[in-house]
């Protein structure tokens, strides 16, 4: 049943700082909305419970994608698009590429934004895992005290998400910016998506991995997973497991087998409407034995 | 109620709109352009598809508010003065077209493919066109109409 609109308010303030002073006025009245391709669905379907919404979207300051020397800075309102098109992006982070075009279709993808993706907070959402992989880290924002200062708060992305749709970003902050380090070469990288089809299928299980190795052995591994968890999850113990074993020929059984019940320890999944928590859990130590053998040297 | 005002097919509008009131819904209603279609109201199925400051979107998932200042284009945009665009016309000729209801988000959707890649390749096709559902002619004729328009060099 769809949603009647005379219900809903909408306002698009014409500054960054004037959105922030919105929120900061009366935290937790209003939504801050992007490029509506989850809340409005919500509208149509009449699942929206908020009815104070703020646009975001017009907001030039959060649309940026700025690469240094040791990071590429992607502004909350940067669209999957605005990602897709990114040469430094494309040279650097093929991962978060990869994840981009799985998302929606071209004209979703016009329209969605990286900082919708990770507030929106899925656990199956596209671009979390290479995030989380990546080792970014996330700065939101909000109104300060002091006038015409914007309060930020920086934390490793790892720390964002804390249970099923909830995470720290209080009703006040809004998501400025996701930084991720791009200096990853010599590290081996991998990323599958397993859904029903190719296009617009949300993921049943999702896999990000980087890996370099010293000789045969994992110097470094990460691995970032969606849907294995009530939220997007780094996996630690899986990545516990492999750090400094062999990928070499009479090694790589044992390392896969290790590496399969490490993932297995830390597995929650769940059953929905997507697929089963044993299907899902059978398959993310799939993706991760087909990564670990991609490696073999 | 808010005010807003945009281009549509080229000629300016000034609305009073309830501002979450959806993009499609105030070209069907308040302006009476009903070639864009309603399909799923999902962001899934691409029958609403328009040009918004000349990015492919579907109309279902834009609030009006944030098209204030904007330019559009719908399926009514596409022709001048009478006469089919040359990608219209391929998909009437090569069978691209046939129950109607999900050709207008396919025209646009080619005509965005197209700005972007005047020469697609089958694979760049098949993605442009994948948030674009067709359940009567199948996929085959619109790709061989895409095929066409772009050889005609028409975008």
């Amino acid at each position: 049943m769809r949603s009647d609109v005379a219900q809903f308010n909408l306002s698009a303030p014409p500054s960054l700082d004037a959105v922030l002073a919105q929120l900061a006025a009366e935290p937790g009245k209003h939504t801050p909305i992007a490029g509506g391709t989850e809340l409005m669905v919500a509208l149509n379907t009449g699942r929206l419970t908020q009815h104070s919404l703020v646009s975001i979207h017009q907001l030039k300051e959060l649309r940026f994608i700025r690469a240094e020397q040791d990071a590429i800075h992607i502004g909350s309102g940067a669209t999957f698009t605005d990602i897709r098109r990114s040469a430094e992006i494309a040279a650097d982070l093929p991962l978060l590429i990869e994840s981009a075009s799985w998302t929606g279709t071209i004209a979703n993808q016009n329209r969605a934004t990286l900082g919708g993706n990770i507030c929106n907070a899925s656990p199956a959402a596209d671009t979390p895992p290479a995030l989380l992989a990546y080792g970014a880290s996330i700065t939101l924002i909000s109104a300060s005290a002091t006038a015409g200062k914007i309060a930020t708060r920086t934390l490793p992305y790892t720390e964002f998400h804390l249970a099923y749709k909830k995470t720290v970003l209080r009703p006040e902050e809004l998501v400025h910016s996701v930084s991720v380090p791009r200096n990853f070469s010599g590290y081996r990288q991998y990323i599958r998506k397993v859904g029903t089809r190719n296009a617009l299928a949300i993921s049943k299980i999702a896999l990000a991995a980087l890996a370099k190795l010293d000789g045969d052995a994992l110097a470094d591994i990460r691995l970032g997973a969606a849907s294995l968890t009530d939220r997007p999850v780094r996996c630690s113990a899986a990545e516990a497991a492999l750090l400094g074993k062999s990928v070499g020929p009479k090694a790589m059984d044992a390392t896969v087998r290790a590496a399969r019940a490490a993932l297995a320890s830390e597995t929650h999944t769940i059953d929905d409407i997507r697929s089963t928590a044993k299907y899902r859990s059978a398959v993310a130590g799939n993706l991760l034995e087909e990564f670990l053998r991609s490696l073999a040297v | 109620m808010t005010e807003i005002t945009f281009t549509i097919n080229g000629t300016p509008r000034t609305l009073d709109v309830p501002p979450m009131k959806r993009l499609l819904d105030v070209l069907r209603e308040d302006l009476h352009l009903t070639g864009t279609k309603e399909g799923c109201g999902e962001g899934e199925c691409g029958a609403c598809a328009v040009l918004l400051d000349g990015n492919l979107v579907n109309s279902c998932l834009v609030p009006a508010l944030q098209v204030n200042g904007s330019r559009l284009c719908t399926i009514e945009g596409v022709s001048t003065e009478g006469r089919l665009h040359p990608i219209q016309q391929c998909f009437l000729e090569r069978g691209g077209a046939q129950c109607g209801i999900c050709t207008p988000g396919m025209i646009l959707a080619t005509h965005h493919l197209l700005d972007k890649h005047p020469s697609p390749t089958l694979e760049q096709i098949q993605e442009g066109l994948a948030g674009n559902l067709c359940r009567c002619t199948g996929y085959m004729r619109i790709f061989e109409s895409v095929q066409e328009a772009a050889k005609l060099g028409t975008s």
